[in-house]
């Protein structure tokens, strides 16, 4: 199928994607990597009035280390994040996620800010930027603002950003000194998740867990290593499971159930200092 | 087995292809002013139309015509069908729609773009009805009907009966039954359909261009929804295809329905089927439910079978269905020596996509019930499945064998196959690898399937549909016509043409290795043309690229036309030679005396006589310009008068075995090892054969643990798109150790058989077996998906 | 600041395999269109056009990506390959092309295109992947026909020399 008709903008500056975003609103749709926004628009679910393309927009290009965080611009594709050469010892967590994001192909293309906006539930990188209790940096003509993470992403598809905001930047917390371990299953290599597990060491024997694929965002919890079993276990019984057909909300909560442990372990035994 | 046969020779096709130079159907250039058409669908499983309003729609800026079911039905017959039913089918829904996606109206215009935009401005109003999704539900009186007409969904029941089975479970020591449901899908080929119709209103005429596959006994049916004679409506199949697997049969309602849009704009109309409209409405498989029961004594043996096949063809019968009930009728004891059965096939109309054509024909939906019946057997009976197989398989001294249900299996040794296959597949390290993940706490099983591979159709066997004396009425249906024909150009340059369609079967590559083999030249010095022009080429209703008709079929075809041809240019160079024809052979592009290899002529100096100097010619012999070669082999006779039917020319043998083992993590069944023997008599190019058996073995993989057509209970699609109907990339698919017995055909000159479809029947029902043994459970359904296993798993639990 | 209406057909230029070249039109037409029938480039093919199937993939500025996630005027003044810059002008086939023939790595050839591509990135940053990476790159992509063994044996060949 082809997409319906809509006007093209490709600004030159961030300022004009701000001016296009305050004058269209909810008509626009910021094209950068396309690789979600695309499909919609070839599958005719969509009917934006224009796309502002920031794809080539130097300014939103960069990966930024403030020291605590590293800062990623909108316009950064999973696959440049991947060969930034710090990422394995600042953000071991997001290295390991970033293998399972898509295939090579749409990595190429697909950006990092665009994985967050799209706010899917399984999806892996809002996983890792709530666990790591990261930010999203909205910029407006009203400013610049910050969300965490879990309050921008609210449900399915779901996020906080208002009409007139770009998601300029997503800011990942450096977590370079603790162990980290991520997994996923999925029907097929590349797919996006039925269960992602995530889990980052804190003090004291306690990882803190995030699970995608079993609500409309990413779930955290704190857990105690040595219970690992047992705290999932409970939590993967209070909870739903999301239906769909490749996964009943049973087959999820028993995935959960077998992944958690094995990541929790993983993460506590994991050598830290970039190598995990 | 020659110079050129039997060699891995390297792929003539692939040049063209590796460089972007292939010429697909959407790659062909179009005439200047070709529109483009878009098909709008149904989002209802079943609805009255109460009324279409198309006028906001035809008046969008670009837009030629909106057509309708109104304007079809005016304009066209309905489709001919093989059972005669009250039930009509048009190229567009009329009055009523039975499936989501049916095609409701053609929007054409000067873009696609601008046909998909005008398609949203047309307005239906639907009054919804009750759909029924379920075969066994739609049998029920009580069921909504698909075809009021017609008063049932149930359209086809036929009775068989062989031997008796009523003796042998009345022997018998035991009768173990089972339910075994097969599922819908399809092979999806990357490249979706493609038309080009042009209209010549002068001579009432219709030009199309279509990736249409065969069998090309649908041109009569296109046509004469058409209304017009064959001769008017020229088919022309383009010279590469991106992929068939059976589904490009399907194509052929979008050949009328684009025709008649090009009559109606007075413009040639191009439509490409994009891959929603694809999975939703292009084809599937039907899915299946049979119930069958063996009579077994203790020891295994089997001595009768029942058989209740009902066969799900969705929402219209069309032509050639209901084929994948009937192309396995001979075989349907598979490599079993069983005599005593009876059959019942059944045809159920649902509120699905029509089902057709798909690689495999049948033989998924028989041998998963089949082979689960075997191996549900043994555990009953507490036998090694193996044994059971074995004690089964029909005897290597039986051969040539006819079946009970009329087949005449041509060659084979399968006892002689499996105890190869179990020695150099090593069943011993399958058996440890099962004890090892066992012992740690992991599910771990093994299967077994042995499969009989029917190639080259009986074009009789679906009349075995109709009853003895029916057919007496409709008049003779048997056999199969194969042609292909070798010409010589001035200077001596051989091309080749035939009756089969290119979907990447590697046919050039193989035909220039048997014209090659017989006239002592090499492949490359053979040019092989296969797009098809039904009104130049040569064609019979059985062309096309189908049911594994090639090996058997078109390229005994071609090694006649070439044999002919070798013979000739013996007789025309013995005179230039100034020795005898005996004397004569064509070897190293040469053509020489035998006895003195010095005294030669080049190939093209004598094959050029028949241009440039015909009066050379031996006496009475006609130039030496073209020869086509016709096969119709004599064992495909009709069905006899007590429904016995051979419905194929040659029989391959198939045994497989594998491991696999839950995941205990994911749920996925993981294939840990899979070993595939095949007897496909002569291997007629080692590596176009391992490549098809791959290939057959990725989609054999898909059907049992990934593909299925989902429709939830209103009838709603589920698997539009390729995220949600999964295909399996790389990752997904597991290694196959492939190994060859060779049973020549006694039947073909060249004695070699099918093999490109064997693996798409005997490899789910090989993971079947072995999830059940991994389980212990009795029912396994496919796709075996993580969600099903999950279910079973907890189901066992309680 | 580039801007195109909807029903605009504006004149998108770019290169393609090395050439200049431009067509007309309008903001909504996919690359993977524009490419086949504005330029005439046929040998990109589609198979899903939702970024699935991979048939469609193209090099943009050297990187391998889905040409039908991509809209034509994205790749204005960008340089873009396809797989008939491939082959040498006299039709040899590069080392991959070989090595696809070789191995059998295609059957009716419609999803080798974009296989090809993907790998023509891929190998030049990675030319000596594992062959677990190989699997990796592959898995963006589907094939109907070979199930798959003879095109990873083909980049294994590939990645050997
Ligand atoms: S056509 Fe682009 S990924 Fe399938
Ligand atoms: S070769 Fe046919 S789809 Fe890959």
């Amino acid at each position: 199928m082809k997409p319906r008709p809509f006007d093209y903008v490709r600004p030159d500056t961030v300022e004009e994607v701000l001016e296009l975003l305050a004058e269209y609103g909810d008509d626009a749709r910021v094209l950068a990597g396309g690789q979600s926004l695309l499909p919609m628009l070839n599958l005719r679910l969509l009917e934006p009035s224009l796309l502002i393309d920031i794809s080539r927009l130097a300014a939103l290009d960069t990966i930024h280390d403030r020291g605590d965080a590293i800062e990623i611009g909108a316009a950064v594709t999973q696959n440049k994040l991947m060969s930034w050469a710090p990422l394995q010892q600042k953000l071991p967590l997001v290295a390991l996620a970033l293998n399972h994001v898509g295939h090579f192909q749409t990595r190429n293309k697909g950006t990092v800010c665009g994985s967050i906006a799209h706010a899917d539930p399984s999806a892996e990188l809002p996983l890792v930027l709530a666990l790591l209790g990261g930010e999203v940096v909205l910029q407006s003509r009203r400013g610049t603002f910050t969300l965490a993470a879990a309050d921008f992403h609210q449900d399915m598809l779901t996020t906080a950003r208002k009409a007139d905001e770009l998601v300029a930047a997503v800011r990942f917390p450096v977590v370079s000194r603790q162990g980290v371990a991520f997994q996923e299953v999925a029907r097929r290599h590349g797919d996006f998740a039925i269960i992602a597990v995530a889990a980052v060491m804190q003090d004291a024997g306690q990882a803190r867990v995030g699970v995608g694929g079993m609500a409309g965002r990413p779930l955290l919890r704190e857990i105690k290593v040595e219970r690992a079993a047992e705290a999932i276990g409970a939590w993967a019984d209070e909870l739903e499971g999301h239906e769909d057909l490749h996964a009943s909300g049973a087959l999820r909560r028993a995935i959960f159930k077998r992944l958690g442990p094995p990541v929790i372990a993983a993460a506590s035994t994991a050598k830290v200092g970039g190598t995990a | 087995m020659g110079e050129q046969l039997g060699k891995p020779v390297l792929r003539k096709e692939d040049l063209a292809l590796l460089s972007g130079r292939g010429r697909y159907a959407d790659d062909l250039p179009v005439p200047v002013g070709t529109l483009h058409a878009h098909v709008l669908r149904s989002p209802h499983a079943h609805a009255e139309i109460v009324h279409i309003d198309t006028a906001k729609a035809a008046g969008h800026e670009g837009v030629w015509a909106v057509i309708t079911g109104e304007d079809v039905r005016r304009l066209s017959d309905p489709f001919m069908a093989v059972i005669k039913t009250p039930v009509t089918q048009y190229s567009l829904a009329v009055e009523r729609v039975r499936y989501v996606g049916e095609p409701v109206a053609l929007v054409v215009a000067e873009s696609r773009y601008i046909a998909e935009d005008a398609a949203e401005l047309i307005d239906i109003d639907y009054a919804p009805l009750d759909a029924v999704l379920d075969p066994v539900a739609a049998c029920d009186g009580a069921a909504p009907l698909l075809h009021p007409q017609a008063k049932t969904n149930e359209i086809s029941v036929r009775d068989f009966r062989y031997g008796d089975p009523d003796g042998a479970f009345a022997r018998a020591d035991h009768r173990i039954a089972m339910t075994v449901p097969f599922p819908r899908l399809s092979f999806t080929p990357i490249e979706c359909y493609v038309v080009v119709a042009q209209h010549n209103a002068a001579e009432g005429s219709y030009d199309v261009l279509a990736n249409f596959q065969g069998p090309f006994s649908m041109h009569p049916v296109m046509a004469r929804a058409l209304r017009v004679s064959g001769p008017k409506l020229r088919l022309r199949i383009p010279p590469d295809s991106g992929g068939s697997f059976g589904i490009k049969l399907s194509v052929f309602p979008y050949v009328v329905l684009i025709a008649l849009a090009a009559k109606i704009t007075g413009r040639p109309v191009k439509w490409v089927e994009d891959r929603i409209e694809h999975l939703v409405a292009a084809s599937s498989g039907p899915n299946r439910v049979t119930r069958i029961e063996a009579a077994v004594g203790n020891d295994g043996r089997v001595l009768g079978l029942r058989l209740d096949q009902l066969e799900d063809y969705g929402a219209f019968l069309r032509a050639p269905m209901p084929g994948p009930l009937y192309r396995m009728h001979g075989a349907v004891t598979g490599a079993y020596d069983i005599r005593d059965i009876a059959v019942r096939n059944r045809v159920v109309l649902t509120n699905k996509m029509p089902a057709s054509l798909i690689r495999g024909f049948g033989g998924p939906q028989l041998y998963l019930a089949l082979e689960r019946l075997m191996h549900r057997i043994a555990v009953e009976l507490k036998l090694d499945p193996l044994d059971v197989i074995k004690r089964n398989l029909i005897p290597a001294q039986k051969f040539p064998y006819r079946t009970a249900a009329g087949a005449l299996y041509d060659s084979g040794d399968y006892a002689r196959a499996v105890e190869i296959a179990i020695g150099q597949g090593r069943l011993d390290d399958l058996k440890r690898r099962r004890a090892a993940a066992r012992a740690a706490g992991r599910s771990y099983g093994i299967g077994f399937a042995v499969v009989v591979e029917p190639a080259m159709s009986n074009m009789g066997y679906l009349s075995t549909v109709m009853t003895a004396s029916a057919r007496e009425k409709a008049g003779p249906k048997n056999g199969a016509v194969s042609m292909a024909t070798v010409n010589i150009d001035p200077l001596g340059a051989v091309t080749v043409t035939a009756d089969v369609t290119v979907q990447g079967q590697s046919h050039e590559t193989v035909l220039a290795q048997i014209v090659a083999e017989e006239l002592g030249l090499t492949p490359d010095d053979i040019e092989v043309v296969l797009e098809m022009d039904t009104a130049k080429d040569q064609w019979s209703i059985a062309a096309g690229t189908y049911s594994s008709r090639f090996a058997s079929g078109t390229a005994v075809a071609a090694h006649k036309a070439a044999v002919q041809m070798r013979e000739k240019l013996k007789a025309i160079g013995a005179r230039q030679l100034n020795v005898l024809p005996e004397d004569v052979e064509l070897a190293q592009g040469k053509i020489r005396s035998r006895s003195n290899p010095d005294n030669a002529l080049p190939f093209g100096r004598v094959a050029g006589t028949s241009n440039w100097a015909p009066t050379l010619l031996p006496e009475g012999m006609a130039p030496a310009l073209s020869e086509t070669g016709v096969w119709t082999p004599p064992e495909l006779e009709p069905p006899s008068s007590d429904d016995r039917i051979n419905t194929s020319l040659t029989y391959g043998f198939i045994f497989d075995m594998c491991g696999v083992e839950i995941d205990p993590v994911s749920y996925q069944v993981r294939v840990d090892r899979y070993v595939s023997m095949h007897d496909a008599g002569r291997v007629m190019n080692p590596v176009v054969a391992a490549g098809q058996i791959r290939g057959a073995f990725a989609q054999g993989v898909a059907a049992a643990l990934y593909e299925e057509f989902s429709y939830n209970d209103e009838g709603a699609f589920l698997s539009g798109t390729f995220a949600d109907y999964l295909v399996p990339t790389v990752s997904e698919i597991p290694d196959v150790e492939i190994l060859h017995y060779e049973s020549p055909s006694p039947l073909t000159p060249l004695g070699a058989k099918g093999l490109a479809e064997g693996n798409c029947m005997s490899t789910p029902a090989c993971i079947a077996n072995a999830i059940a043994d991994a389980l212990g459970v009795d029912e396994v359904i496919l796709p075996a998906t993580p969600r099903r296993i999950h279910a079973l798993m907890e189901k066992a639990k309680q | 600041m580039r801007r195109v209406n909807r029903n605009e057909r504006v004149r998108i230029a770019l290169t393609l395999n090395g050439r200049r070249l431009s067509a007309e039109a309008e903001p909504r037409m996919l690359l993977s269109d524009f490419l086949r029938h504005g330029l005439g480039a046929t040998g990109t093919h589609v198979g899903c056009e939702h970024g699935v199937c991979g048939s469609c993939t193209v090099l943009i500025d050297g990187v391998a990506q889905r040409s039908c996630l991509t809209l034509a005027v994205q790749a204005e003044g960008r340089e873009v390959r396809t797989v008939e810059s491939l082959a040498a002008p006299d039709g040899t086939l590069n080392p991959l092309q070989q090595a696809f023939r070789a191995n059998h790595a295609l059957q009716c050839g419609f999803c080798t295109p974009g296989i090809l591509m993907s790998f023509t990135d891929y190998l030049a940053r990675n030319p000596k992947p594992t062959i677990e990476q190989i699997r990796d790159v592959l898995s963006g992509h589907l094939c109907r026909c070979t199930g798959y063994a003879g095109i990873v044996a083909a980049i294994e060949e590939v990645a050997k020399r």
